[in-house]
């Protein structure tokens, strides 16, 4: 489903943020993307979401090389990803219902079609109580989930989460690690990047270590 | 087409209830294109109705031919026989001096000051009608009827028409650079609000970028934003125009009442209105498109 080969990605002013970087991922796979801040975990995810190309190599996503995608595909492809953002990008101008509803508006859903999918989508992560709250009222925790929500509302079957469980406590990050857990169990691929050890342990899940922009 | 009908639709709810949360600045930019606009449409409106004037009042071009005091009537039966045969006049009317009088008496209201004349000093007159021609040829026969036997004087009536018609022309002229200009305004308003909109929106255009929101998708609130307000400040143009004309027929009534007249200016056609409205509107998204086009492509997420 993801497929990465020999990928090289520099930023402008010489930093290299991933060498020679190979790897496949299956449809319906859960992967961990570890490593320690600056290894170029976020990078790697940007690439597949081609938000950042790369200088040489290719990343194909269903087949596609998205790395040469022209400006006008890359809405298309941004709808089949669920993107769970670092900074979680959150509008504070509209509710937390709103914020989940922005991808359906893009898709073009109908009004009444919508508003299930969104309330599903916020069920899942249990945020519909908050339904009409402004994100800003919401914890760590709950943006954090909330972020989910509007990863998931569209239903991709690729999600990809960038520093999912960053700075949220033990218990936190536990609940959201069974939430993925749960789109895997229904076939969602995952990518998940982290550098929480916690997260990982004993979860007998497929690691992609980075060092230093190098898959170990 | 559903789908994309009530998606439309929602970007048309979204940007309302957006132009509505500051309504002042909002109301601002609306009065500011209404201004601009209704200065050239009021223009144009005057030039309409000085027009209809012109055409009604030159319409049918006359030369007047005085006779001299002393003509006799074999002068005038001469005179009236040689008119009829000229082959650039269509009709001849005779005017006797006793039945001029008789008509600036009826239709001055002097006649108490006429009464009290010892004597006639009117002309006998005939009125000429040419056949139809340019202002140079009509001059000519002027020119060549002043040199008949006992003609005192010949008059082109509709003279002071043909040199309106050329003011009118410079006017529209004038109309046309004014309407330019503050379309270009228009323009660069309506680009400032939308560069504004869009800075404001940042975050919301970037997230949309992210999630797979196509350019069009970003677009189209902007343009109809642009559109709308467009439309509204040609709204507020045409009000402008026609209580301003309703103002000045007002004093005009009272005005035309001292000349015995029934002279008022015209509102707005429909068509003219329609075309105000349109014209606005598509500036308005004229300029939404220029500044979305020079602005959304600086937003690249990251």
């Amino acid at each position: 489903m993801i497929s990465f080969n020999q990928v090289h990605k520099r930023y402008p002013g010489g930093y290299e943020a991933l060498k020679n970087v190979s790897f496949d991922i299956a449809e319906g796979e859960m992967v961990f993307v570890t490593g320690h801040s600056g290894a170029g975990k976020s990078t790697l995810l940007k690439l597949i979401a081609a938000i950042e190309r790369p200088n040489s190599g290719s990343v194909l996503v269903n087949n596609q090389n998205v790395g040469v995608l022209k400006g006008g595909a890359l809405p298309y492809l941004r709808r089949n990803l669920g993107i769970i953002f670092q900074d979680h990008k959150l509008l504070f101008d509209r509710s937390v219902f709103d914020n989940v509803l922005l991808p359906l508006q893009i898709c073009g859903f109908d009004h009444r079609e919508s508003g299930k999918r969104v309330r599903a989508a916020l069920d899942k992560v249990g945020l519909l109580k908050r339904e009409k709250s402004n994100p800003i009222a919401l914890s760590g925790g709950e943006q954090q989930r909330l972020c989910i929500a509007r990863a998931i509302v569209n239903r991709p079957a690729i999600l990809l989460a960038d520093e999912p469980t960053g700075n949220l406590d033990a218990a936190y990050a536990q609940e959201i690690m069974a939430i993925f857990s749960s789109f895997h169990q229904v076939g969602a691929t995952l990518l998940i990047s982290t550098h929480d050890e916690s997260v990982l342990q004993d979860s007998g899940v497929r690691r992609l270590t980075l060092k230093e922009g190098v898959l170990q | 087409m559903t789908r994309a009908f009530t998606q439309h639709l929602g970007v048309l709810r979204a940007m309302l209830r957006r132009m509505f949360a500051s309504k002042l600045a909002g109301f601002l930019n609306i009065l500011v294109i209404g201004i601009a606009l209704s200065l050239p449409a009021g223009m144009y409106l005057l030039l309409q109705n000085a027009q209809g004037l012109v055409a009604q009042l030159s319409g049918t071009p006359q030369i007047s031919l005085f006779l001299e005091m002393d003509a006799k009537a074999e002068d005038i039966d001469r005179l009236q026989k040689q008119l009829a045969q000229h082959p650039a006049v269509a009709g001849v009317d005779f005017v006797a001096r006793a039945q001029a009088l008789e008509q600036l008496k009826q239709s001055t209201g002097l006649s108490d000051l006429i009464s009290g004349l010892e004597q006639n000093p009117l002309p006998d007159a005939f009125i000429i009608h040419p056949k139809p021609g340019d202002a140079q040829s009509l001059d000519a026969l002027r020119g060549e009827l002043a040199k008949l036997p006992r003609v005192s004087e010949a008059q082109l009536d509709s003279a002071w028409a043909y040199k309106l018609e050329a003011l009118l022309k410079f006017g529209r002229m004038g109309v046309l650079i004014i309407a330019s200009l503050l379309s270009l305004a228009l323009i660069a308003v309506t680009f400032n609000t939308i560069r504004l909109q869009i800075l404001t929106q940042h975050d919301e255009i970037e997230v949309a970028k992210l999630i797979g929101a196509t350019d069009g998708f970003i677009r189209r609130p902007f343009l109809y934003f642009g559109a709308t307000q467009g439309l509204l400040g040609g709204i507020m143009a045409w009000l402008i125009v026609t209580a301003s004309l309703l103002l000045l027929n007002h004093q005009l009534g009272a005005l035309a009442r001292f000349y015995a007249s029934q002279f008022t200016l015209h509102p707005l056609s429909i068509g003219d209105s329609l075309s105000l409205l349109l014209f606005s509107m598509y500036l308005g998204w004229l300029g939404a498109w220029l500044s979305v086009a020079r602005h959304l492509s600086q937003i690249d997420p990251r």
